[in-house]
């Protein structure tokens, strides 16, 4: 089974659901905490939403340097797959594993709210199984989901096609705003150069349960445990 | 000995710094209307430790660095003096 390791940091708070998505969705998913240095084996590791420290000083700041994210940092160096939701986006940007930073929403206030977005990629072990353009209904609710990066790097993201999730404008199917935070380029979600460190503002693990009204954020779950599957294929199941 | 460090962090020129604009908007609606171009960061006091004054600003430089400026987003001053 593939093994998803959700971290918790003192002040995750979507650490429950990220876990009940991905057993939802096949894969055999548990807690690490962050002073923890062993990922237990994990095949991907997920770093949940939340207020980490508080979002003391900046956020994301503080949990960059917990025990765990050097354990991260190795699994992620190794090719291992790395999800960050929200806070766990701003972690990434702080501990350097994805460029540019995550600022105040330009309008100031915290956005809870569904929003449209497109995939863009569909090679990264997140979003597998979507198709390209692919149009999501995802919630954000963030107060510093404002994506901005040097020129020189929003072109490199833009030429390289790394951006993962945009937020795309409302249509007549979308009464919803786009860009719920005037975020660069209209820049929801990114990865590294090598595809397998993903970083996103809106949470799918929110919208992966019928009884939750939304499942667009499926996808997100059975990529993962498809890539897994098939990265594991021929190879002796643990 | 001990030297108390002052850093002030500031979003970086050209960012655009909501709060600034909101706390600059509050100033106008007062009566303000010579206030303009404000922006917000955030000032930190700490004590280092060090043999010189050089030597404490060199280690404050490092944690400017490391944690408390965002070096994609801020810029930060350093001001060290004698405890």
């Amino acid at each position: 089974m593939t093994r998803v390791a959700v971290v918790r940091f003192p002040g995750s708070n979507c650490d429950f659901d990220t876990l009940r998505a991905a057993e939802r969705h096949g894969a055999e998913a548990y807690f690490v905490w962050h002073r923890d240095v062993d990922l237990r084996r994990a095949d991907i590791v997920i770093l949940p939403g939340g207020f980490s420290y508080g979002d003391y000083l900046r956020s994301g700041a503080i949990a960059r340097f917990s025990p765990v994210m050097q354990a991260v940092k190795q699994h992620a160096a190794g090719g291992g797959p790395v999800l960050g939701i929200c806070n766990g986006f701003q972690i990434l940007c702080e501990a350097h594993l994805l460029p540019g930073a995550l600022m105040r929403n330009a309008g100031l206030t915290f956005v809870s709210k569904p929003v449209d977005v497109t995939v863009e990629r569909i090679d990264t072990v997140f979003t597998s199984d979507y198709e390209t353009d692919s149009r999501l209904r995802l919630p954000v609710a963030h107060g510093e989901g404002r994506f901005v990066a040097a020129p020189d790097t929003l072109r490199m993201l833009e030429s390289e096609g790394r951006v993962v999730l945009r937020y795309v404008a409302a249509t007549e199917r979308s009464p919803f705003q786009p860009n719920p935070n005037g975020s660069a380029n209209h820049i929801a979600g990114i990865c590294n150069a090598g595809g397998n460190i993903v970083g996103i503002m809106p949470h799918p693990e929110r919208a992966a349960d019928r009884l939750l009204g939304l499942t667009g954020g499926s996808g997100f779950f059975t990529s993962l445990v498809a890539w897994h599957q098939e990265s594991t294929m021929g190879v002796q199941s643990r | 000995m001990t030297f108390r460090v002052h850093v002030r962090v500031m979003p970086r020129d050209g960012l655009l710094d909501p709060q600034g604009q909101a706390v600059e908007h509050a100033l106008t609606a007062l009566g303000f209307e010579e206030a303009g171009a404000v922006r917000i960061g955030r000032a930190i006091e700490l004590a280092v430790a060090a043999g010189s004054r050089d030597e404490a600003e060199a280690k404050a430089r490092q944690m400017c660095d490391k944690l408390l400026a965002n070096p994609v987003t801020e810029d930060y001053l350093l001001e060290v003096e004698e405890d």
